[in-house]
């Protein structure tokens, strides 16, 4: 359970740290698997309900969304983030301060002994590290990422919450995920049609008034080939 | 303070210049090379102390001083590190803080030394050192209060010998994230690849090298010295971390495992410099602080997740 948390809170920092898509991809797909074995791990013992629960988060979140996403970033023809608001290492230091920051609240919420706290500031440093890739990325790929940590992370607190876990509302969340990020792969790829990037910082230049001043031209110039950061 | 910890300090300072060799040997397997012998450093070292030194018509006294203090220094903070699972020769509460800072005064004098020469490329590197090693501080001693916090003890030989093997079992995460910046702080503070090349003698990428430019003879010995037993004390911390001495009572077969830990590292070491080029300049400092990030989320993991 502890060394879950650990690597879940790796994961997230690789996710801060990276300018690859694939690997975050790669990470996100990991992040499924670890999230997925942790009804397993979380003393619920291994009712039926349980071993459905893990099985479908593993098959989902490691499996079919990853499969979805890469498919969506072959499309794109993206590889990587390039130019976040917050640069990558900025972003690891944020994300250590998320860390403390988590740290801190599950220290005060546990004063109830059932509450498993690593894996609790482990849910509460996945959601807030998906509130800040949101936040901080440009490509809506990225934001579709930080969009299934964020959701990995109430999935992760609720468990550790050691309450008695609904097993048809997670699956129902599940399941909500899923269509979303189906959802969000066809209009990645509608919108990687249309403008040929999925760049959406550069959405709000798209007025008549900027096509008719010309400035359509910055829109032309794809920047994904430009070396970012490492 | 007892007879067995003189003994195996005085193993320590003899058997301090074998690991470069073992490390290079590895480097020579890996490319198919026979390669220098094992003991090379000794011959070097022994050749070295034989010649006269030349100094720079801009060096002052500094650069004659700095060799010792930097010998000095490895050789008094290899006192202070519990090594084939012994207790120190000298151990005290806080002595930790000491270990780490007698290595950044040897560093000091290195750096300083090698401003005072007046050479533009030693200046470079000097400035490098110092960014690099300023670095690794935090993670070395995140690392370190992770430990610090599970044996209540401030004293490096209590900490190594109070580490048991449930506090790993309960979160092996943890053990790997430390073993991990641990390892970078090793290959950093040594001078090897990914973050520096021994062997380079570019101007523009010499780190370690370029502040020792200006040294011959007795001096170089003492630096080469220097360096090989600052190796041993890292490994010698990384061993002591992962394997509980205490547990083994036959103490032949507590330096027969340390000496197998010590030889494992060196050759990782080798292995990690044949297999991995150097990291680009401009992202060591990254490579460095995600390495520290590590240690800080282990930290962070173990004092809240308790």
């Amino acid at each position: 359970m502890n060394s879950i948390a650990t690597l879940l809170a790796l994961s997230c920092l690789f996710l801060l740290g990276s300018s690859r898509l694939m690997l975050a991809i790669n990470m996100i797909a990991f992040q499924g698997f670890l999230i997925g074995i942790l009804p397993l791990v979380s003393g619920h013992g291994f009712s039926f309900e349980v071993i459905i629960l893990a099985a479908t988060g593993i098959i989902m979140k490691s499996i079919a969304l990853p499969q979805m996403l890469k498919k969506a970033l072959e499309k794109s023809g993206t590889k990587r983030e390039v130019e976040p608001y917050i640069s990558f290492g900025a972003s690891i230091l944020s994300g250590i301060i998320l860390l403390f920051i988590s740290g801190w609240i599950a220290s005060r919420l546990t004063q109830d002994e059932t509450i498993v706290s690593s894996s609790l500031i482990a849910g509460f440093f996945l959601l807030f590290t998906g509130l800040f890739t949101i936040i901080t990325r440009k490509k809506a790929l990225t934001q579709a990422l930080g969009f299934l940590v964020l959701e990995n992370g109430v999935y992760t607190a609720g468990l550790s919450l050691g309450s008695e876990f609904s097993f048809m509302v997670e699956l129902g969340i599940l399941l909500d995920v899923f269509v979303g990020i189906f959802l969000m792969g066809i209009m990645l790829f509608h919108i990687d049609k249309e403008f040929d990037h999925i760049d959406t910082d550069r959405f709000d230049a798209l007025s008549d008034l900027e096509l008719l001043n010309g400035n359509i031209l910055n829109l032309d110039q794809d920047t994904d080939e430009e070396e970012g950061a490492e | 303070m007892n007879a067995s910890s003189i003994i195996f300090i005085f193993v320590s300072l003899l058997a301090g210049p074998i690991l470069p060799g073992l490390i290079n040997k590895t480097k020579a397997l890996f490319g198919g090379r026979q390669g220098p012998r094992v003991l090379q450093l000794y011959y070097d070292i022994f050749k070295l102390a034989r010649k006269t030194p030349t100094y720079s018509e801009t060096a002052s006294a500094l650069t004659r001083i700095a060799p010792v203090v930097i010998a000095l220094s490895s050789i008094t903070a290899l006192t202070l590190v519990p090594s084939f699972f012994n207790d120190s020769v000298i151990h005290f509460t806080g002595d930790i803080i000491l270990m780490a800072y007698l290595l950044g005064l040897g560093r000091f004098f290195m750096v300083t030394a090698a401003l005072d020469r007046g050479s533009a490329f030693e200046g470079m590197g000097a400035s490098r050192e110092v960014l690099y090693s300023a670095l690794a501080e935090p993670s070395f001693f995140a690392g370190l209060l992770i430990m610090i916090y599970e044996t209540n003890s401030l004293e490096l030989s209590e900490i190594f010998s109070k580490l048991s093997l449930n506090f790993w079992q309960e979160n092996p995460a943890i053990l790997f994230l430390i073993l991990c910046s641990w390892f970078v702080i090793l290959l950093v503070e040594n001078a090897r690849i990914p973050i520096d090349d021994p062997n380079t003698h570019l101007e523009l990428t010499m780190i370690h090298e370029v502040m020792i430019l200006d040294y011959s003879a007795k001096d170089l010995a003492l630096i080469e010295y220097a360096s090989a037993l600052k190796l041993w004390i890292y490994s010698a911390l990384i061993v002591g971390m992962l394997i509980n001495g205490e547990i083994i009572t036959n103490m032949a077969l507590q330096i027969a495992i340390f000496t197998l830990g010590m030889a494992i590292v060196a050759f990782v070491i080798g292995t990690i410099e044949s297999i991995t080029a150097r990291i680009k300049l401009v992202f060591i400092p990254k490579f460095i602080v995600g390495s520290g990030a590590l240690a800080i989320i282990a930290l962070i993991l173990k004092v809240a997740g308790n």
